[in-house]
């Protein structure tokens, strides 16, 4: 038996269903389905959880890491500070045990011995021998190498008082339909549960304890809600080329297109899903299909979106609807393609040449990727223009904790204005973009559908209200303006910000996105100390007025991003006609979500200088 | 002329077809081209093939990029729904508009220097998905609007107006096509209608992608004696390969066939491309001797033109991805919406 090291002097953290532990692995060797085990039985134990995946933009070999956040006070957001480590990659092992707290515990392979510049007297060992064991017990060398993973998620199950039946029962489920597969999993499990109770006093001071916070909750990435949501909305079309981290929201639409947009008397599908040479053709196929009637979108990132400015262009002056997602990634260029930030509003508002403007939609949950991507093809269809819904890595490809789905079966699709053969006779006279109902909405029609009535020359050049070519000056201001004009009407149909407090307070907060999931935490922490803010979340732009008077209203107004430059805080500006001195930006662009005690820290100490240089009376 | 409207008067004994209509109902709006432009012709042979096969002009979609040669849907089939898209982009948007309604004809427009420069990739992968449409490349070897620069289909050797040589090989869209998987290639000249008519018309019926490279000269930046695609070099060295006539479905064959002579491939809706041979007894089924014969004129400073490949047993796109027969875009929420009691089913499996 290896040798255990004992650290008796160290005092552990005691705590129960509020803590921090972080997977270290090599990424391609099987741990991210054992690591999202384990969070799923925390989720299952009815214990709010928070799982995140930090992973290499490499197939297979380099450091990976899964930070699981556990809360009782249903805190998902990041947290500095790493309560228990999982250390199983050797190449960051020293730093791995490095960052945790003291008083945490570093569980380890034991089957080698620890080199002495790993041991710390102020942590808590616990050496599983896992290569032994698996060695042991199993004979084929993907079981040998893969089980490991296993085991120590069932030796976590005995330091953490876990739920064991919870954790067999989704190996059954995981496995259904691959019989063989289940016994040798549970038995994996049970090998580490037992040699943790036999060599350790189990659990530890730091544990779990079943609660009822994720009833009625529900646990899944963003992306395979946006897949769900395209679905829902009616989307038929998804054209696209592969880029981390958009691709599982295409994947997700494929997924759910091969169980629920099967015709069942033919067989036959209502989708098509094009895996296009590039991002140019990729939005160009989605903007040809939404010319032509049917709904259609496209999925991508940073590069793409930088590929895709000419097209995006295009649709808006020539008032095509099209449906666009951004899973947004650390820019610019290649930058970190698998790290999250909120880099690409200021590409993404203003995209493309000339003066452009476009809608964007900014889920903060799964429920709300699910419920803006559902709702982005009927304000495409509604506006006749690009919509673009702005998610990020940390929401598209992460699980979070979220309320459930929601589909209210007397929506019908809201497919905008356009005009049918008998409607084209009634009306005489046809200008497709004509403004009609002094919207900035015209009528448009599909092609082929009448024979004498209703064609016309969709074109990127200057165009006439009867779409015909024009070089008149004063004509192109006109339908420029017209365009503005529609960007206003488009505050009908966006989503309306999202605003807390009683208003009374001098301070605001206002955030977006995914790191909404900081905030209730920033919240609470700060009206501990006898602090209060108002809040509003962004969901859309162009903005709604409240967000301005918002700002109007509020002495200083913090606005949290995760870009360097303040994109949204740039928009404000621009849009609001906010003034620089109103808004306090707290800014992160490291790639990882911002944690609570950062947001909170920044606040404190722009009211200590504010309170010293005696603007804000404390 | 091109800012005076065209008037709506048209004779009356103007010749009607099985539809009830004129040539006039094919038109568009006056050429804004210069006068002698090839793809002006190619506007009147595109007038004539559809009046004459009675096609319903509201059931053609007209999708082009942008140069000169994109410039042409407006100047026929005014009713027609057009898309005059962004430069070398048409491809991806005519396979958008073509998943949305199967049951259009989509007509593509394109120059040398949206197909084969800055619209190559998307030229190649539109080819390779088998979108059912016809694929018009107005290949002048030059870039008109810009004022005459040379294109990547410009002949080694050849000289612009203002004395440029092409130092690079060409690139030959009709080979690139042939090999990437097209189902119907030929090539022709704006100057031949006689040819030209009939390969628009089997191209409009042929199943699957069908692509027309036309040669039509640039009379202002690259008509010169040194340009081998001007008027004269195409006149001189201009080898069609078989004459071919084309009985659309619904026209009764009258005269007979003869099989020593003549070659006859029904379309898959009935109509019939009938190819008369010229002495070298070419098969367009035979994808090498189509290379072949593409690359050996070539080396004689020939164009091979006519009907140089046609395979009616691929599929197209929606076949291979097997879609439903309604057209996407007639899909209602109904179709497509699974409904409250399965997203509660959906929820389950995450929690």
């Amino acid at each position: 038996m290896p040798e255990l090291i004992k650290s008796s002097k160290v005092k552990t953290i005691t705590r129960v269903n509020d803590f921090i532990i972080k997977f270290a692995n090599v990424n391609g060797s099987g741990s991210a389905s054992a690591n999202k085990l384990f969070a799923k039985s925390v989720f299952r134990m009815g214990i709010p959880v928070s799982p995140n995946n930090i992973f290499p933009s490499n197939i297979q070999g380099l450091p990976t890491w899964y930070e699981v956040r556990i809360s009782d006070a249903g805190y998902l957001g990041r947290r500095e500070g790493i309560d228990f480590m999982v250390a199983m990659n050797e190449q960051t092992i020293k730093s791995d045990i490095d960052l945790v707290v003291p008083g945490g515990y570093v569980l380890y392979d034991s089957s080698k011995a620890l080199t002495a510049d790993l041991i710390r007297d102020d942590v808590q060992y616990l050496g599983i021998p896992l290569k032994d064991i698996c060695l042991r017990e199993f004979d084929h060398p993907a079981q040998r190498h893969l089980f490991k993973n296993i085991v120590y998620v069932g030796a976590l199950s005995a330091f953490l008082d876990m739920d064991f039946r919870i954790l067999t029962s989704m190996v059954g489920e995981q496995f259904r339909g691959k019989e063989k597969l289940i016994l040798p999993n549970i038995h994996a499990l049970e090998l580490g549960h037992q040699y943790a109770k036999e060599n350790f006093s189990c659990p530890l001071d730091l544990r779990l304890k079943a609660g009822n916070k994720t009833k009625n909750k529900i646990l899944i990435d963003g992306n395979t809600a946006i897949g769900l949501g395209c679905v829902y909305g009616g989307a038929t079309i998804a054209a696209w080329y592969p880029i981390t981290p958009s691709t599982s929201a295409v994947d997700s639409f494929g997924k759910y297109c091969k169980r629920l947009r099967i015709d069942p008397g033919t067989g036959k599908k209502k989708y098509a899903i094009i895996q296009a040479e590039d991002e140019l053709a990729a939005i160009g196929i989605a903007i040809g299909a939404g010319w032509n009637g049917a709904r259609a979108f496209t999925a991508t990132s940073g590069p793409g979106i930088s590929l895709m400015q000419e097209f995006l262009g295009l649709a808006y002056f020539a008032e095509v609807p099209v449906v666009l997602f951004n899973i947004q990634r650390v820019g610019p260029s290649t930058g970190m393609p698998t790290r999250t930030q909120q880099g690409d509003l200021l590409a993404c508002a203003y995209a493309s040449h000339g003066d452009t403007k476009h809608v964007l939609l900014f889920p903060s949950s799964p429920t709300e990727c699910f419920e803006f991507a559902a709702r982005a093809f009927d304000i495409a269809d509604r506006l006749q223009s690009p919509v673009i819904v702005m998610s990020d890595l940390e929401l598209g490809m992460n699980e979070q904790i979220c309320d459930p789905l929601n589909w209210d079966d007397k929506h019908e699709y809201d497919r905008g204005k356009v005009l049918n053969a008998a409607q084209l006779e009634e009306i005489g006279k046809f200008g497709r973009y004509l403004d009609v109902d002094g919207d900035g909405i015209s009528y448009r029609t599909y092609p082929g559908t009448h024979p004498d009535l209703g064609s016309y020359f969709t074109r990127g050049s200057s165009h006439n209200p009867y779409a015909a070519y024009t070089e008149d000056g004063d004509v192109y201001a006109d339908m420029m303006d017209q365009l503005t004009l529609k960007l206003q009407t488009a505050l009908r149909y966006i989503p309306e910000p999202e605003i807390s407090g009683d208003g009374k307070n001098k301070l605001g907060l206002m955030y977006f996105g995914s790191t909404s999931l900081a905030i209730q935490e920033v919240l609470d922490s700060l009206n501990k100390k006898g602090i209060k803010l108002d809040t509003l979340r962004v969901r859309a732009f162009p903005f709604h007025p409240a967000v301005g008077e918002f700002l109007d209203h509020h002495e200083l107004t913090y606005v949290i991003e995760q870009n360097r430059d303040a994109q949204l805080k740039s928009l404000l500006k621009i849009e609001c006609n906010a003034r620089h001195e109103k808004m306090h930006s707290i800014l992160s662009y490291n790639g990882v979500l911002v944690s609570a005690q950062r947001i909170e820290q920044e606040i404190l100490n722009s009211m200590q200088s504010l309170e010293d240089s005696g603007e804000i009376p404390a | 002329m091109s800012y005076i409207g065209k008037p709506k008067f048209q004779h009356p004994q103007l010749e009607t077809n099985e539809l009830g209509l004129t040539r006039r109902d094919y038109e568009g709006s006056f050429t804004t081209l210069c006068a002698g432009c090839g793809h002006d012709s190619i506007s009147a042979a595109i007038i004539q093939a559809t009046a004459e096969m009675s096609l319903e002009p509201h059931r053609v979609a007209k999708i082009s990029g942008i140069g000169c040669s994109s410039k042409i849907p407006a100047y026929f089939l005014s009713k027609s729904h057009s898309f005059n898209s962004v430069h070398g982009r048409m491809p991806s948007v005519a396979t958008g508009a073509n998943l949305a309604n199967k049951e259009l004809h989509y007509l593509g427009i394109s120059g040398d220097g949206d197909s084969a420069s800055i619209g190559l990739g998307q030229f190649c992968h539109i080819v390779r998905r088998r979108i059912n449409m016809l694929y018009i490349i107005a290949n002048n070897g030059t870039y008109g609007l810009t004022k005459g620069q040379l294109s990547a289909t410009a002949d080694l050797g050849s000289r612009t107006k203002s004395g440029d040589e092409s130092r690079f090989d060409n690139i030959d869209m009709a080979t690139l096509a042939i090999e990437l998987g097209a189902s119907f290639v030929a090539r022709s000249f704006s100057g031949d209608k006689k040819q030209l008519i009939p390969l628009i018309q089997a191209g409009l019926t042929h199943k699957g992608f069908a692509f027309i490279d036309i040669v039509s000269p640039c009379v202002t930046f690259n008509n010169t004696d040194a340009s081998t695609q001007g008027y004269k070099n195409t006149w001189e060295n201009y080898v069609a390969l078989s004459e071919i006539d084309f009985v659309p479905m619904r026209e009764e064959i009258t005269t007979s066939y003869d099989a020593g002579k003549e070659k006859e491939i029904t379309l898959h809706d009935g109509s019939v491309i009938r190819l008369h041979k010229t002495g070298n007894n070419y098969d367009p089924y035979d994808k090498e001797n189509a290379l072949h014969h593409i690359s050996q004129h070539k080396r004689q400073g020939k164009i091979a033109t006519g009907l140089l490949y046609i395979n009616q047993s691929t599929s197209d796109y929606h076949e291979l991805q097997d879609t439903v027969d309604k057209p996407f875009n007639t899909l209602t929420h109904h179709d497509l919406c699974p409904g409250s009691d399965v997203l509660a089913d959906i929820n389950n499996t995450f929690r």
